[in-house]
């Protein structure tokens, strides 16, 4: 482990400028990601750094900026496109789900792209429905891209090197309530694969699936049960596509209970993708069936209490478990 | 800002000279009309495909805007991208796309320039630097703007020169109303990127007149000069005429690094895809149109200059005739996709249930022969 502490959002900065210096094909686009430092402030210097060139403002126009950089993918090189919010990249609809993803297929292997879009994905604190969006339940039905999202500043640095090196189009989902986060971040290359889930905290009772923030909750839940005598193993998915489902099944057969966590709405969600999946490879082992907490299904609410219990949070994870376990 | 007129006639009505019009050669000369008439009969062959059932899906056919295609892309360097939308297999032929690939493709056999997996609306082609056919109306253009980008990219930020390429970015007028298409022409101009959007304007956006669809339909370069676009209006029946004005377009947009906006003038003498009666128009307008024929507008012209007699003319559309009936045999003989092909090219990594990616043949063939 390393010794160094460092915030999520300049591991995420670490990641590109390290990428940036190695390969002059990859370049970084999107709103005031240049003369304002970034709006969250990840590209802050990058534009001193690298030049107008390679660090480059955008106007509001995520439709076209997603859509050039697709274009310019097509051509060789590795673009990152910053979208302030991912809510913000629905207006990009058809670029970054018709083009990137499907790029490569429809001209039968002649013209890949190797591009990154990232950004802050979920609820990010009273911003109501329309900046709340978690997209990793629309996206995430897609063949053709990849998606990552980090919990935990070493991979938020780890996963997104990762991605600028992949030659396949990579959703990178942060969270705004991530990016002030401190951790040990290993100095220079520092790679984590594609696929690869983790378990964040050893258990024998419950296992605990979850992706990017909410795997905080997953954590402050496992805590509290912990004083109730239940042991929660917790696992960080880290990538949703592609899945290791086989970290999560080998887990799940030794607790035999399961309960998902995903910040997503539940219909039609990676939450109910693993759980179908653990159903099937899991059938005989389950003591329960997989049980799952997601955002309310309600469009995100502002009030502080509503958005709160809204979240897929401890106290509602901690329900679920103790009704996975049969505790009344 | 040029107006519209015909530039094959003087002020007077008379014909104007080949050598005052253009400054091609003779050899260039019969090239363009070799690929009109290849186009022609690629696509007379493909309606009847269609007809047969061999080809499925959506099918656009580009009868009548040959010069378009071919006056465009004989205007630009082999080495400057091109991208366009559906009604695309006139810009595969014209930028050198051997038919038999273009047909199989529509036919969905492996030997098509996507293995079978795009149709007639995704036609790709590396060695000849086409990026599609893009199915989804406007979809192409923030990527046209996008390979001009990453063409001047290349040229400055990574090799350290001066970027020496243009970027034909086709649509048609119906893409005029996407917001796409806006987006795309305000970062082109931000970023001074040289694409040229070549609006193939045939009046129609499917069965919506451009009267009907677009605002500023008698001045639709208007849209462009918003953006500080350079505009033009062209007309486009006469290859020529297309070939002298779009290497002034070309051109200035190299020279420049900047984009521009062409109002390409043209007719498209079938209806908008396979299925349409095209009960929106008159048959007078059509029977107006199709008297002003590319193909018979340059051979008329080779005619006069003493370039074409007759017999060479049959020679050569038989000889297209030809071609095509082998580009037909061809991909009726490829065989259809393994089945192993429709988990490959998902992913470049293999992984999962994905296969990975391998090269059509398009592309083998060409390193081959290279």
């Amino acid at each position: 482990m390393s010794e160094r502490v460092i915030e999520f959002r300049d591991a995420l900065r670490e990641a590109m400028t390290q990428e940036m210096h190695r390969d002059p094909r990859v370049y970084l686009l999107g709103e005031e990601v240049a003369q304002y430092d970034g709006a969250y402030k990840v590209s802050r210097g990058m534009l001193e750094e690298f030049g107008p060139r390679r660090i480059i403002d955008t106007p509001i126009s995520e439709s076209g900026f997603a859509g050039m950089a697709i274009g310019s993918a097509m051509l060789g090189l590795r673009p990152i496109v910053e979208f302030m919010s991912w809510s913000f990249s629905l207006v990009a609809a058809d670029p970054i789900l018709n083009n990137a993803p499907k790029m490569l297929y429809m001209s039968g292997g002649q013209f890949g792209c190797p591009i990154v879009f990232r950004g802050n994905d979920g609820a990010g604190g009273q911003l109501g429905s329309t900046h709340s969006w978690c997209v990793e339940g629309l996206f995430s039905n897609v063949p053709g891209l990849k998606m990552a999202i980090p919990a935990f500043p070493d991979d938020a640095k780890g996963l997104l090197a990762t991605a600028i090196q992949d030659d396949d189009p990579v959703f990178m989902l942060e969270s705004e309530r991530l990016l002030a986060m401190k951790g040990h971040v290993p100095e220079g290359d520092h790679y984590v694969p594609f696929g690869k889930a983790v378990i964040r905290r050893p258990g024998t009772d419950v296992t605990l699936v979850s992706f990017g923030r909410p795997v905080h909750f997953c954590l402050e839940a496992a805590e509290e049960l912990a004083k109730e005598g239940i042991s929660c193993e917790v696992i960080d998915g880290r990538t949703i596509r592609p899945l290791d489902i086989d970290t999560i099944v080998e887990s799940v057969r030794r607790t035999n209970s399961c309960v998902v966590v995903d910040q997503s709405w539940s219909f039609g969600s990676p939450g109910s993708e693993i759980a179908a999946q653990v159903h099937a490879h899991c059938f005989d082992d389950l003591d329960n069936h997989v049980m799952r907490v997601h955002s309310a299904d309600v469009p995100t609410p502002y009030a502080s209490n509503l958005e709160q219990e809204y979240l897929p949070n401890a106290r509602r994870i901690a329900e679920a478990v103790r009704s996975s376990l049969y505790v009344a | 800002m040029s107006s519209v007129t015909d530039p094959a006639r003087t002020a007077t009505g008379g014909r104007r000279s080949l050598a005052d019009r253009t400054s091609a050669t003779p050899e260039q000369l019969h090239e363009w009309l070799r690929q009109m008439l290849l186009i022609r009969e690629f696509e007379v062959r493909t309606m009847q495909a269609y007809q047969d059932k061999k080809i499925g899906g959506f099918c656009h056919i580009y009868i009548g805007q040959e010069a378009v295609a071919v006056g465009c892309t004989a205007a630009v360097r082999h080495a400057d991208p091109i991208v366009t939308a559906y009604r695309d297999h006139g810009h595969a032929l014209a930028r050198g796309m051997h038919p038999k690939y273009c047909m199989a493709e529509m036919f969905g056999r492996i030997g098509g320039c996507a293995k079978g997996k795009g149709g007639s609306m995704h036609m790709f082609d590396k060695p000849n630097n086409l990026f599609g056919g893009h199915g989804i109306v406007g979809a192409q253009t923030p990527l046209g703007a996008g390979l001009a980008f990453a063409k001047k990219y290349q040229d400055e930020v990574i090799d350290g020169g001066t970027n020496e390429h243009v970027t034909l970015c086709f649509l048609g007028d119906g893409a005029l109303n996407q917001g796409a298409f806006y987006e795309a022409m305000n970062l082109a101009s931000l970023f001074d990127v040289p694409v040229i959007f070549v609006v193939e304007n045939n009046g129609y956006s499917m069965g919506t007149s451009i009267e009907r669809g677009t605002s500023m339909a008698n001045r639709i370069i208007a849209k462009g000069e918003g953006c500080g676009l350079r505009g033009y209006e062209i007309e486009g029946m006469d290859v020529i005429d297309v070939y002298e004005a779009m290497k002034d377009v070309a051109d200035t947009a190299r020279a420049e690094s900047r984009p521009a906006m062409v109002d390409l003038k043209t007719y498209r003498f079938k209806g908008h895809s396979m299925s349409d009666p095209r009960k929106y128009r008159t048959r007078d307008e059509e029977e107006q149109w199709e008297s002003d024929d590319p193909i018979t507008r340059l051979r008329d012209a080779m005619y006069d200059g003493g370039l074409l007699d007759e017999a060479a003319f049959k020679a050569l559309a038989k000889e297209q005739k030809l071609i095509v009936r082998e580009s037909i045999a061809w991909a009726e003989a490829s065989p259809e996709p393994p089945i192993e092909e429709l988990h490959t090219d998902v992913y470049v990594e293999r992984f999962g249930p994905y296969l990975g990616t391998s090269m059509p043949q398009i592309v083998t063939d060409a390193e081959e022969n290279r």
